[in-house]
């Protein structure tokens, strides 16, 4: 139980894969302008993380390895994480079509979310079962999440204070993300031994 | 080898099968043509259009029989956004040069010493901007006037009458670009124009 709890601890905080990892930067500021825009993303990228990670851990164990053909990981992940988006493109869009007018474009991007083929791709290398890898998938997009919304909020607020010219926009957002990341390495260590 | 290719291909099969089925599954059925073109026009239901509101004359578009350029309080924005809908070619606004040109916004007034407190207007009214009850004053709530011109018909004292709204601070927008119906350029006609009726040119 509580190597779980630390798995999950690792990858939400310590391990953060937007702020330490470095993974998942284009969606990260891409749809962190508005709040309700950055948790929408969150909750899509969520979705597909988990079912991609557990599907990706499935295709490796039961098609890849027995078949000795691991050098088709990489293309194969892919397959599996753009079928996975294009379902839950398809379930949006049925299910809340508010949510789906707000996204929009956003969700095919998340087929390029480098984060999303990373979970999948260090799954195997760190050689987890299937429970630890949909909980590695799952923690990383709750780690995904809460770096967005942060951020969004963030932002908003930058949007409305006294930004000097040269930095509004993106600089301002680039060096705030950095500011973050720094915070964001108080946590190490916080996952060894409890 | 082969069984790189066996791989491969099972998975690509397996999840077009997957997807295909839940594009069946989750279809959503898009709005119906009516709707959509209902959505582009004002909502003023004032029948210039010679049909009896917006919807009727959505429906009329959605069933061929209505040219698209028959909404005066559109303008040409409305015919060009219909236009662009149906894929179809944006006409010029029916009537000519003369309703080609906008006035501006315009509101009714009652000439308060004629009024005899008919409230045939009252009926007419689309947007319910007039105030008033039988042998009451009738008076026009200028903030609802939508400028839709339906109560000039039935006072039977024509007391009614459509001022132009003055732009002040409040009113001011940004005057919309020009007719391009009459652009050399965009009209697809590369004929040099000499003619200067032809629009602002």
């Amino acid at each position: 139980m509580t190597e779980y709890f630390l798995l999950l601890v690792s990858t939400i905080l310590v391990n953060n894969f937007v702020l330490v990892k470095f993974l998942g930067l284009c969606p990260f500021m891409g749809s962190s302008r508005k709040l309700e825009v950055a948790t929408g993303m969150a909750l899509a990228t969520t979705f597909v993380l988990t079912l991609a990670s557990a599907s990706s851990y499935l295709v490796n164990t039961y098609i890849l390895v027995p078949l000795d053909v691991e050098f088709l990981r990489t293309i194969a992940f892919i397959l599996v994480i753009a079928a996975v988006v294009n379902f839950t493109e398809m379930v949006v869009h049925k299910t809340s079509p508010m949510l789906y007018q707000v996204l929009g474009m956003f969700l095919p991007l998340i087929t390029t979310n480098c984060a999303v083929l990373g979970v999948a791709l260090l799954n195997v290398q760190t050689g987890y079962g299937f429970f630890e890898s949909v909980l590695f998938g799952f923690g990383a997009a709750l780690g995904f999440s809460l770096v967005m919304v942060l951020f969004a909020a963030l932002r908003e607020r930058l949007a409305a204070s006294d930004v000097p010219e040269i930095f509004q926009g993106a600089p301002i957002a680039l060096i705030t993300a950095g500011i973050m990341s720094i915070a964001f390495l108080g946590f190490a260590g916080l996952d060894k031994g409890l | 080898m082969i069984s790189a290719i066996f791989a491969l291909a099972f998975l690509a099969a397996f999840f077009g099968l997957v997807l295909g089925l839940s594009a069946v599954i989750f279809k959503v059925e898009a709005s119906p043509v009516v709707e959509q073109i209902d959505k582009l026009l004002p909502q003023t239901q004032c029948a210039q259009c010679t049909y009896a509101g917006c919807r009727p004359y959505a429906e009329a578009i959605a069933e061929g029989e209505a040219e698209i350029n028959l909404c005066p309080p559109g303008g040409q924005q409305t015919i060009q956004a219909i236009a662009d809908l149906l894929d179809v070619e944006a006409l010029p606004l029916a009537g000519g040069e003369e309703a080609q040109e906008e006035a501006g916004p315009s509101v009714a007034i009652i000439d308060e010493q004629t009024c005899i407190g008919c409230t045939l207007c009252i009926q007419a009214c689309p947007v319910d901007a007039i105030l008033g009850a039988a042998k009451q004053m009738h008076t026009v709530i200028e903030s609802e006037c939508t400028g839709c011109e339906l109560c000039l018909e039935p006072c039977p004292v024509d007391c009614i009458d459509m001022v132009t709204i003055a732009e002040d601070i409040k009113t001011w927008k940004w005057p919309k670009p020009n007719n391009h119906i009459n652009h050399p350029i965009t009209r697809g006609n590369f004929e040099l124009i000499t003619d200067k009726s032809a629009g602002n040119l």
